[in-house]
This record gives C-alpha cells, sequence and structure tokens, in this order.
C-alpha cells in the first residue's frame, strides 16, 4: 500500500490517539514539574485605640485567586513533587534507612509511607491475582472440557458473568455480601462465633478479601482462552503419548500445557496490564484505609477535598507510566527482535 | 481411539464436575443474589440477624405487605433521577461504539495492507497505550479541559472514550483483516477499483463478523468505564457508573443502600442480556486476540 493511501485510510484513528493519548502523557509530563500555587499573604496592619498598631500575615483570597488565574499550572517545582513526602519520599526513605530497627522495622516504615503503600497493593495485586487467576481458568477450562457438550453453553454463560461485569458494580456485589450485614460476612461471623469480625477491621483480610475478588473477576478470561486452546490440541500427539503410556497427568504435563503456553503468555500480558491499574475495586469496597493503588491515590489527588493537586496527581502518574514501561519492556524487547529477524 | 480409553475414571469424573458446578456457582449466585435482595427492604437485605431474612422477606412484608418491593427502583430511578444517567450512558455508548469502529476499521485495514515498517512501530505504541492506566491519561486532560471550557460535556467525554479505545479496535481489526486474504481487493484493483473503492465494495461486505465483535468489546469499555466517566462528567451528565459510586456518598441515610443495589442490578441487565445473545462473538473475540497476536 502506498504511503498516501496508507495515511489516508490511519489519519482519524491516528489524530484520536495523539491528540488524546499523546498529548495528554506530555501534558502529564509538563504538569508533574509544577506545583498549586502556595496562598498569597499580605501584612495587615490592624490598629486599636488603646492596645496600639499590630502586624499580621492575612491569606489574599483575592489576590490567590487571581495568581491561579493567571497561572493554572502553578509554579515550576522541578523535581520536587517526585521526591516530596507523598511520593518517592528521598528525605524520608533516607531517614528510615538511616536510622531503624531491623528489617521489619523499615519495611513497616516504609509501607507507611503513601506512595510505597499505594505501590505495595498494586504490585501484591498484580502477581498474585494473575497467575491464580490464570491456573483457575486453566483448572475450569480442562472441567468443562471433559463435560456433555448439552451443558457447556449455559456453563460458558454463566462463567462469563464475573468477567463482563462492569468492575464498580461487580466489586459492590461482592462487598455488600462480604460486609458484616451481608450473607457471607454474617455466615462467617457466626460460623466463627465472632460478631466482630470484620473484613473492613484488618489490612489483612481487606488484602484477601480485595485478591479473592481480583481472583474471580479474572479468571474467566483464562478459562475462555485455555477452552478455546484445548480444541486444537492435536489428537494425534495425545493418542501417540497414551500409546506410549502416558498418565493423564503426563497427557496434560507435557502434551497440553505445551501446547496452550503462547496462549498463556498472551493471558498473562494481558492481565498483567489491566491488574496492575487496578482501581475501581478500591472505591467498590472503600477499602482505602488499608489498600489504595497508584490509580487510586491519582484519582484521590485529582479529587482532593479543597483544590485538585494536579501537580500531584502527575508526578504519581509519571511514575504508573514507568512501571507501565517496566512491566512491558520484556514483551516488547521479544517483539522487537522478532520483528529484525523478519 | 476408543471413547473408553478417553473416559475418565468415576472418582476423578466425580471431582471434575463437582468443580465446574462449584465454579458455575461462585460465578453465577452473587448475581442472583442480589437480583433477589434488590425487592427488599434494607433491613432484610442487609439483616443484622440471618440472612434467612432475605430469603424469606420477614421486614419487607412487615413494612410493605408483600414479600417483594419495588421500592428500590422507584428511589434510584424517579426519585434520585436514574433514568437520565442511563440516557446519557446510552447516548456515550452508542457514539464511541460508532466511532470507534469507523475510525476502528479504517486504521485496522490500512495496518494490516501495508507492509511497511512504520506499521510495526505504530502497532507497538498502541499496545504501550492500550497498557496505560486509564487514569493517568485523565490526570492530563483534567487541567487543559478546565482551561478551554470543554470540561463536564458528553461530547469531550465521547472522544476521550474513542482515543483511549482505539489501541484495542486497531489491534483487533488489524489481526481480524489480516485474515481476509489479500488477493480479494487486489483482484478489486486489477479490475480498475481505486483502494477506497475496493475497500467499500469488497472489504466492507465481508467484514461485519470482526467488527461486530470488535464492537461489542468497544461496547463494553464504554459501559464499564468509571476512571474517565468520574472524572470528565459534571453532576447532571453524569453516566451510570458514576452515578452508582456517588449513590454511595450518601449511604448513611435510610434506605439509599436499597437505591444503590436497584441500581446496581439495572446497570447489569442490559449486559445479561448481552451475554445471551451475543455469547458466541464473545467467545470468539476473546479468543481471535490470543491465537493471532
Amino acid at each position: 500500500m502506498p504511503h498516501r493511501a496508507f495515511f489516508a485510510f490511519i489519519l482519524p484513528s491516528l489524530v484520536a490517539m495523539i491528540l488524546f493519548i499523546a498529548l495528554p502523557i506530555v501534558s502529564v509530563v509538563v504538569q508533574s514539574f509544577y506545583i498549586q500555587h502556595e496562598r498569597v499573604v499580605s501584612e495587615v496592619e490592624t490598629c486599636s485605640p488603646f492596645g496600639g498598631c499590630t502586624k499580621e500575615m492575612r491569606v489574599d483570597a483575592a489576590a490567590t485567586e487571581r495568581l491561579r488565574e493567571e497561572e493554572p499550572l502553578g509554579r515550576f517545582n522541578g523535581f520536587g513533587t517526585y521526591i516530596d513526602r507523598n511520593h518517592l519520599a528521598f528525605s524520608e526513605v533516607g531517614a528510615i534507612l538511616s536510622d531503624n530497627n531491623g528489617l521489619r522495622d523499615i519495611i513497616a516504615r516504609v509501607y507507611n509511607l503513601p506512595f510505597y503503600k499505594a505501590l505495595s497493593f498494586t504490585l501484591a495485586y498484580t502477581f498474585i491475582v494473575t497467575p491464580l487467576a490464570m491456573l483457575l481458568g486453566f483448572a475450569i477450562a480442562l472441567g468443562v472440557n471433559a463435560i456433555p457438550p448439552f451443558y457447556k453453553g449455559p456453563i460458558i454463560f454463566f462463567s462469563l458473568l464475573p468477567m463482563i461485569v462492569t468492575p464498580l458494580v461487580g466489586a459492590l456485589i461482592i462487598y455488600w455480601m462480604v460486609s458484616s450485614q451481608g450473607i457471607i460476612g454474617a455466615t462467617l461471623q457466626s460460623i466463627f462465633n465472632d460478631p466482630t469480625l470484620s473484613l473492613k477491621s484488618s489490612a489483612v483480610l481487606t488484602w484477601i478479601t480485595m485478591i479473592v475478588y481480583g481472583i474471580w473477576h479474572n479468571a474467566p478470561f483464562s478459562f475462555v482462552v485455555f477452552y478455546a486452546g484445548l480444541q486444537t490440541v492435536p489428537q494425534d500427539t495425545v493418542e501417540s503419548a497414551m500409546v506410549d503410556g502416558a498418565s493423564r497427568w503426563e497427557r496434560i504435563r507435557f502434551v497440553i500445557i505445551p501446547h496452550l503456553m503462547p496462549l498463556a503468555t498472551f493471558v498473562a500480558l494481558v492481565q498483567l496490564m489491566d491488574n496492575f491499574r487496578v482501581f475501581e475495586p478500591i472505591v467498590g469496597f472503600s477499602a482505602e484505609a488499608n489498600a489504595t493503588s497508584l490509580s487510586w491515590a491519582i484519582f484521590n489527588d485529582l479529587r482532593g477535598q479543597v483544590d485538585a493537586l494536579f501537580g500531584s496527581a502527575a508526578a504519581t502518574s509519571m511514575l504508573t507510566i514507568l512501571g507501565v514501561i517496566i512491566l512491558l519492556s520484556p514483551v516488547l524487547v521479544r517483539t522487537w527482535r522478532e520483528f529484525n529477524r523478519r | 481411539m476408543t471413547p473408553s480409553a478417553r473416559k475418565q475414571p468415576l472418582p476423578l469424573a466425580i471431582i471434575s464436575t463437582g468443580f465446574v458446578i462449584l465454579w458455575v456457582v461462585l460465578a453465577a449466585f452473587p448475581f442472583i443474589w442480589t437480583v433477589w435482595g434488590s425487592f427488599k427492604v434494607e433491613q432484610d437485605f442487609f439483616s443484622r440477624d440471618t440472612f434467612w431474612d432475605a430469603i424469606y422477606g420477614v421486614r419487607t412484608i412487615a413494612q410493605t405487605g408483600s414479600a417483594f418491593t419495588s421500592d428500590g427502583y422507584y428511589g434510584a430511578w424517579i426519585t434520585r433521577d436514574f433514568l437520565s444517567s442511563v440516557i446519557n450512558t446510552l447516548i456515550v455508548t452508542v457514539s464511541v461504539v460508532v466511532i470507534s469502529l469507523t475510525f476502528g476499521t479504517l486504521g485496522g485495514y490500512a495496518l494490516a495492507r501495508s507492509g511497511h515498517r512504520y506499521t510495526f512501530w505504530i502497532l507497538m505504541a498502541a499496545l504501550v497505550f492500550r497498557a496505560m492506566p486509564h487514569i493517568t491519561l485523565v490526570s492530563g486532560y483534567l487541567l487543559p479541559f478546565f482551561e478551554m471550557n470543554i470540561w463536564g460535556y458528553l461530547p469531550t467525554a465521547i472522544i476521550v472514550l474513542v482515543a483511549i479505545n482505539q489501541p484495542f479496535t486497531l489491534w483487533m481489526l488489524h489481526s481480524f483483516f489480516l485474515s481476509i486474504p489479500k488477493d480479494l481487493d487486489e483482484s478489486a484493483m486489477v479490475d480498475g477499483c481505486s483502494r477506497f473503492q475496493a475497500f467499500r465494495l469488497v472489504v466492507i461486505p465481508v467484514m461485519w463478523p470482526g467488527v461486530i465483535t470488535t464492537g461489542l468489546f468497544s461496547f463494553l469499555l464504554a459501559y464499564n468505564d468509571f476512571a474517565t466517566t468520574a472524572m470528565l462528567l459534571s453532576q447532571p451528565n453524569q453516566t451510570m457508573v458514576p452515578k452508582i459510586a456517588s449513590f454511595l456518598g450518601t449511604v448513611q441515610q435510610e434506605g439509599n443502600v436499597m437505591f444503590a443495589v436497584a441500581a446496581v442490578v439495572s446497570a447489569t441487565a442490559p449486559l445479561f442480556v448481552l451475554v445471551m445473545f451475543f455469547q458466541r462473538q464473545i467467545v470468539s473475540g476473546l479468543t481471535a486476540g490470543a491465537v493471532k497476536g
């Protein structure tokens, strides 16, 4: 296809992506170097008839407003936002490293810094949910594959629901069931005979609930892909493995799993990308006290109580984008090599 | 191979079937339970005593005289004006699907038919864009949109969702057009069609299965989005999902939880119907990327 025709065809799509994905990334970069203006303070002299005159500092609301109108970006801050307490917290981490009571203390105190707290849940969620959901999906696929064809349609229908449902809605549905007055939460309370047992009360329980939710939400995707892969397993290979005396397990281990490996790479890639942006479950489970994620931290900065903290949100966004690139780098490098070989 | 050799031994068959049944219950029960509970009063669905209250509707009968009540739905749809957010969702999803499919088919076709080096780079850039958490992009939009005074309106959210959707649509349709033989449109061009005529007269008639599948996923992205719509739409223009989230803010007030439950069920119902009618396309769409990508 000649260049002209190619660009004529792809132009709308390219323009949309440049305007609303590439430019916003530039905008994030720029914003991350700025910080909102401090309030303009002016000296006001108040005199009373007897006490003489006193000078005091007052916030000049009108002047602050004017300054914000003129320079909506705020003032230049360089890398200041990146290393402040709410992000990489260099000085705090330095203080912790130089004065601590062993590894446990370091971990506990670093975890209390907002950025590291969000990062640790994001990474834990991504790297626990992805493999477990794939394992569950594979097990379901093997199970469904052995079932009479008549039942497969309805089973696939119900299996798709946890994945297709709006993430926020799915999280709410599960949250209402596990809350202390919901069916699962109340039943757990009576089983353990502990009326104060609540999934919100401890960080560990919150993390477990969210990870179980994540597996429930992600397993159907692996299931569907692996199930489709199972239909294309070469029967000749399976049969010759049987002739050679391979047991059922050995056939799965040495024929089926190698056949599904390329699919597994694809599923892992997609799910890592999706789980890294975990956000809705935290809103749905109102779990922000015990578990925050990078996406949630950005969201929280943007709808700050007083003013949106654009600079802070942008800095977290930049760090998140860096994380995405690190996550994707093995794939990008491999694709680049394959492309060059062609 | 004889069927008997393939058959599972009985204990394994029982375990495997039992496992599948357990999974189906885990997948389906939360939805069934919430749909059932949405017709009860709050003291039943969130009972302090026992979950049997929710099944028999003890307090629902005491308060309303019947075992089922649609108070939650009335509250959500009429009192809290869920209806307007349903209409907003309809506008947003339909526009997003139509626009992103139009852009996506043109772009995907070009990527599938061009052998130049830059197609690789465009596809790689699309992959990286696909991996961006949406909220990071939103933090880039927000300040410029405030400055340009286009924050809060439906068209803004629509065009943003279209753009966020493009990388995925491009990949999907690119791999779909690769499966349509090149000879088809090239022979049309030999017969004297221009590239665009070949696309319009020869490719468009055979592309619908791929377009419908891709359209389903564009629909799901627009319908399920929370991060973008919650941040970019003003209160009166809210779509369903941010509206549900805003119900939660006022949860303290008596009865409002049931508004949220009813709204959640209302928002899930269209997805049920979608899966029912398009199960085959959804499954093939999920696997298409895997097999070809």
